[in-house]
């Protein structure tokens, strides 16, 4: 299973890496924003997105607007500082399949996955 | 002081060191920070807009935010590495985005963080406004976090009634 890491922090990419790792998945794409994420699904569309909300160049919801006009079935994970229910709101119309709110815990982080990978009947 | 707007982010320092961190952090008096007053060695700056102008900074000791930001990501850093800056950064972010949830009946956007890395530097904030120091510290050591924050009035974009006076 191939998943691209979306988040402007490395910190937070590698932390998304190492939870992961710890599941047995390796083999990870990683973008710093919106853009360079599109970029590289017009050559690899993954088969798991984690997105941040804010980031330079394009923001997270505007990229997963962006992957649900090319793909709507791919699970999409934000993971983001944005906590407000408005906002929630937002991203699930917009798209996505579940929210991760930071500050997390590896093991919410593992767990969300695992949950939206069996949820849409994904072997994880 | 106003603790509607000084609480949510004494809440959200406790919880982002305690959930990615795992560690406790304790709070001094937190008082107005007077025009003489530098920042820490290291500075996670993050823009405040929407409903409101401000910053949040984040200001660390070098000593603290090697041994913060080393924690934080997972790995022994130091302040040449790139991800130093990204892992101070970052903290910024997570503290102000938890923080901005619990300040009720304001719509807060928040920046993309900055970092300054420098002894004794200052940071201006483009308009005038009052900032709160709240000082921390954890077993990692000392830290800062300010707070300078306004509504703004929608219909002409001036400051009103101060949130941090």
């Amino acid at each position: 299973m191939k998943i691209m890491l979306v988040d402007d922090s490395r910190t937070i990419r590698n932390i998304e890496k190492n939870v992961l790792s710890q599941l047995g998945h390796t083999d990870i794409l990683e973008a710093g924003d919106g853009v360079e994420a599109l970029s590289l699904t017009a050559t690899q569309m993954p088969d798991l997105f984690l997105v941040d909300w804010n980031m330079p160049n394009m923001d997270g919801l505007t990229l997963v607007k962006n992957i649900r006009t090319k793909n709507t079935t791919v699970p999409i994970i934000m993971v983001t500082t944005e906590a407000e229910k408005s906002r929630v709101i937002e991203a699930i119309k917009a798209g996505v399949n579940n929210y991760v709110v930071k500050p997390f815990t590896a093991e919410t982080l593992g767990e969300k996955i695992q949950q939206t990978l069996s949820k849409l009947g994904i072997a994880v | 002081m106003d603790v509607k707007c000084i609480n949510p982010f004494m809440g959200a320092i406790k919880n982002v060191f305690k959930t990615m961190l795992k560690m406790d952090v304790q709070f001094g008096k937190p008082h107005v920070k007077t025009n003489e007053e530098t920042c820490h060695d290291v500075s996670g700056i993050i823009g405040l807009s929407g409903d409101v102008a401000g910053a949040v900074i984040v200001s660390f000791p070098k000593l603290s935010a090697l041994k913060i930001a080393g924690i934080f990501a997972g790995v022994t850093l130091s302040d040449a590495d790139e991800d130093f800056a990204d892992a101070i950064g970052e903290l910024a972010n997570i503290i102000a985005g938890n923080a901005k949830k619990d300040i009720e009946g304001l719509k807060i956007m928040i920046s993309t963080p900055s970092v300054v890395i420098g002894p004794g530097h200052h940071v201006k904030s483009i308009r005038d406004l009052p900032k709160l120091v709240i000082p921390c510290s954890c077993q990692a050591g000392s830290f800062v976090v300010e707070v300078g924050i306004k509504k703004v009035n929608q219909t002409n974009g001036t400051l009103v009634g101060a949130a941090a006076e």
